[in-house]
C-alpha cells in the first residue's frame, strides 16, 4: 500500500469552559490514501467537526491541540505559518453545512472565485474569469457568466452550496473536507450535491473525507467510515465491512435508531436510551456503556482500546463485541 | 373530493384552502387550493421540500395565518369564519409543537410555569389543580416532575426540551395536534426516542396528529397516510403503505428515490433529482411540478391537474401518473 496523503496522529483538542476542560477530541488516529473518500459518522457533539478543524489548523485560539496531522510527509500542527497558509490556500479545502458561513454577502460571486483564482494559482484576470466560468458550470450551475455578476442572496441554498463546492476546487485541492455538507438542503438537492461531490473527488483524484450524521450519507459513497462517539473513533473499517458487520454496539444502536422505509407504518423504533455523556468530567470506562444494551460490570471500569479485528482495516473500541463470528449476535 | 373512506368521519376537513402573502409588490403563493381530510384518530402525514408550504398550512389549519380563501372544518365547525373568544375556546382543543424545541421554550421561565402556562390562559384559576396536570403530564412525557418543574429551559438538552413542548401541547387534553418538523432539529439516537413518545402520547390521548416533516422516512414511520406537497399544491396523498410502495405521482417517486439509504450494496441512483423547485412567486403555469418532471408535455402546462382516485384510498394529482 502506497503511503497515505493525509495521517492523523494521536490527536486530542481540548477546550477550556467554565466547567472545567472539555475534551472535544480524545486521541484519534485516522489515515487517508489520495483518490479515497473517508467517512466520519457521530452525532452533535461527538467531536467529529473539531476533529475536522484540527486537520486544517482552524480550531478556536484557546482550543488546546495534541498529536500530529502527517499532510504529505509534513506535520502541519508545527508548520510555520506562512507554509500553512500556502498549503491550505492550494492543497487542503473546506465545505462547510451553511454555505452563507464561507460565502461573503457583500461580493459577488464572481469576486469570489475569482480572487482565490488568482491569488493562488497567479493567473491574470481574463484566465480567471474563463477558469470561474467553467468551474461554475462543472458544479452545475446554468448560465454561469451570468452567475458571475450575482450576490449569495440571489442564489437559492442548493446553488450557494455548488458556489462553495466550485470555489473549495477551484485550486485543485488534494483534500476535500466536506463538513455535513448536505444536511441545511432538502433531499432531492442533497442528492445531487453528493453525486457532485463524488464526481468531482473521482475526476480529479481528491483524498475526500465527508462528515456527517446520516449513516446513509456515507453508506453508498465512502471507501472507509470511522464512526466517532464522545471524541473518541470506536469504529472504523472498510464501509462494506462495517455495514456487514458491525462491532461495536453503538453503531449497531446509531442504524437501528434511523426510521426505514421498509418498516410497517407505527413500529415502535429501537431508540437509544439516556445521552452523551458529559464531555467535561472525567470518564471510567467506555464511553457509551451507560446507554449500551450489551454492557457488563467491566465496560464501566476499563477504557476499551482501538483493536483489530479479523478483517484487515476493520478497528473496534469494545469490551463485548458484537458479531464476532458468522450468525452471532446477529 | 372527500379522500376517506365512508366509515371514517374527519375531525379536520381542509376544502380548498388558499393563503398567500404579500413580498413587496409581489404575491407568494404559498397554498394554491388545498384540500385534505384527517380522520379522527388518524395520523396524517405531510411531506414536502422547504418552501412547499407545508408549515404554512398547518399554521393556516390553526388559524395562526388566515385563509385568503377555503374552509377549515373542525369537527364540523368553520375556524376560518371564527375570531376572538370563540376561536380561543377552540384553540384549547387543537395544539402545535415546533420544530426547534429550544427556541420555542421561554428561556427566562421555569418549566413548570412554561407547561401550567396554557392552563392558565384557558382559565384554570385553582392552582393546586393546575400543578396536578403539570405534575401527571410531564411524567407522561417521561420526565421526573420534582426535578424538572424549578428549572430553565438552558439546563435541558434538545431532546429533554422537545419533551417539555410535547407536555405543554397536551397539557389542556386537546384532540388535535399539528406537529411541524417535530424531530428535524434532534439527533438521530434522540429523534426515536421522540417518534415513540409521539406515539405513546397520541395513544394514551387518543389525539389526532398531523404530522409535517421532509424526511419520507420519519413520517413512513408514524403515519396513517401521508400528503405529498410541492408548491402549494397536493400531488398526491394515500395510505403510508401504499403510497410508498407504489407512488403514483412523479414526484413522490423522486422524493423516494434520492433519499439516502443506510445501506453499501445500494448504490446511490445517479442524479434522479434535476432542477430545484420554481420560486412560489411565480409559480408555473398548468401542473406546478411539471418544470422538473421527466414525463411533463403540452397538457401539464396548459392544465392544472386534479386529484383524483387511482387507487382505494390513494388520489394523486397528475395528466400521467406512474403505472
Amino acid at each position: 500500500m502506497s503511503t497515505p496523503l493525509l495521517t492523523i496522529e494521536d490527536i486530542a483538542v481540548e477546550l477550556p469552559t467554565p466547567r472545567g476542560n472539555l475534551r472535544a477530541v480524545d486521541h484519534v488516529d485516522l489515515s487517508l490514501q489520495a483518490g479515497r473518500t473517508l467517512g466520519i459518522v457521530g452525532e452533535s457533539g461527538c467531536g467529529k467537526t473539531m476533529l475536522s478543524r484540527a486537520i486544517l489548523q482552524l480550531l478556536p485560539k484557546k482550543a488546546k491541540l495534541s498529536g500530529r496531522v502527517m499532510f504529505d510527509g509534513e506535520d502541519l500542527v508545527r508548520l510555520a505559518p506562512e507554509r500553512l497558509r500556502r498549503l491550505r490556500a492550494r492543497e487542503l479545502a473546506v465545505v462547510f453545512q451553511d454555505p452563507m458561513t464561507s460565502l461573503n454577502p457583500v461580493l459577488t460571486i464572481g469576486t469570489q472565485l475569482m480572487e482565490t483564482i488568482q491569488e493562488h494559482l497567479e493567473l491574470d484576470a481574463s484566465a480567471a474569469r474563463k477558469r470561474s466560468i467553467d468551474l461554475l458550470a462543472a458544479v452545475g450551475i446554468p448560465a454561469p457568466e451570468q452567475r458571475l455578476g450575482q450576490y449569495p442572496h440571489q442564489c437559492s441554498g442548493g446553488m450557494r452550496q455548488r458556489i462553495a463546492i466550485a470555489i473549495a476546487l477551484s485550486c485543485e485541492p488534494r483534500l476535500l473536507i466536506a463538513d455535513e455538507p448536505t444536511t441545511a438542503l432538502d433531499v432531492t438537492i442533497q442528492a445531487q450535491i453528493l453525486d457532485l461531490l463524488a464526481r468531482e473527488q473521482r475526476r480529479r483524484h481528491m483524498a475526500m473525507i465527508i462528515i456527517t450524521h446520516d449513516l446513509g450519507v456515507v453508506a453508498g459513497r465512502a471507501d472507509e467510515v470511522a464512526v466517532m462517539y464522545a471524541g473518541r473513533v470506536v469504529e472504523r473499517a472498510p464501509t462494506q465491512a462495517l455495514f456487514k458487520r458491525m462491532h461495536m454496539p453503538y453503531t449497531e444502536a446509531l442504524l437501528a435508531a434511523i426510521p426505514k422505509l421498509d418498516t410497517a407504518p407505527h413500529t415502535p423504533l429501537p431508540a437509544i436510551s439516556g445521552r452523551p455523556p458529559d464531555p467535561t468530567r472525567p470518564l471510567k470506562g467506555c464511553s457509551f456503556a451507560p446507554r449500551c444494551r450489551y454492557a457488563a460490570g467491566r465496560c464501566h471500569e476499563a477504557k476499551p482500546e482501538l483493536k483489530s479485528a479479523e478483517i484487515s482495516g476493520h478497528l473496534y473500541a469494545c469490551l463485548h463485541p458484537i458479531r464476532m463470528t458468522e450468525g452471532i449476535g446477529a | 373530493m372527500m379522500q376517506l373512506a365512508a366509515r371514517e368521519e374527519p375531525l379536520l376537513n381542509v376544502d380548498n384552502l388558499v393563503v398567500e402573502y404579500g413580498l413587496g409588490n409581489k404575491t407568494v403563493h404559498a397554498v394554491s387550493g388545498v384540500s385534505l381530510q384527517v380522520a379522527r384518530g388518524e395520523t396524517l402525514g405531510l411531506v414536502g421540500e422547504s418552501g412547499c408550504g407545508k408549515s404554512t398550512l398547518g399554521r393556516a389549519v390553526l388559524q395562526l395565518r388566515r385563509a385568503k380563501s377555503g374552509r377549515v372544518l373542525f369537527d364540523g365547525e368553520d375556524l376560518t369564519a371564527m375570531e376572538g373568544e370563540a376561536l380561543r375556546q377552540m384553540r384549547r382543543r387543537v395544539q402545535l409543537i415546533f420544530q426547534d424545541p429550544i427556541a420555542s421554550l421561554n428561556p427566562r421561565r421555569r418549566i413548570g410555569d412554561i407547561v401550567a402556562e396554557p392552563l392558565v390562559i384557558a382559565g384554570v384559576k385553582d392552582a393546586v389543580e393546575r400543578k396536578r396536570r403539570v405534575h401527571d403530564v410531564l411524567s407522561a412525557v417521561g420526565l421526573d416532575p420534582d426535578l424538572v418543574a424549578n428549572r430553565l429551559p438552558h439546563e435541558f438538552s434538545g431532546g429533554q426540551c422537545q419533551r417539555i413542548c410535547i407536555a405543554r401541547a397536551l397539557v389542556l387534553n386537546p384532540e388535535f395536534v399539528v406537529c411541524d418538523e417535530p424531530v428535524s432539529a434532534l439527533d438521530v439516537s434522540i429523534r426515536a426516542q421522540i417518534l415513540n413518545l409521539l406515539e405513546a402520547m397520541k395513544a394514551r390521548f387518543g389525539l389526532t396528529l398531523l404530522f409535517i416533516a421532509h424526511d419520507l422516512a420519519v413520517v413512513k414511520a408514524v403515519s396513517d397516510r401521508v400528503a405529498v406537497m410541492y408548491l402549494g399544491r397536493l400531488c398526491e396523498v394515500g395510505p403510508s403503505e401504499q403510497l410508498f410502495a407504489r407512488p403514483a405521482h412523479p414526484y413522490t417517486s423522486l422524493l423516494l428515490q434520492a433519499i439516502p439509504v443506510p445501506d453499501p450494496d445500494v448504490r446511490p441512483a445517479e442524479s434522479v433529482a434535476t432542477g430545484e423547485p420554481p420560486s412560489p412567486i411565480a409559480p408555473p403555469s398548468g401542473c406546478r411540478f411539471r418544470t422538473r418532471c421527466p414525463r411533463a408535455d403540452q397538457r401539464c402546462s396548459a392544465e392544472i391537474p386534479e386529484l383524483r382516485g387511482v387507487a382505494p384510498g390513494q388520489f394523486v394529482a397528475c395528466h400521467h401518473p406512474l403505472a
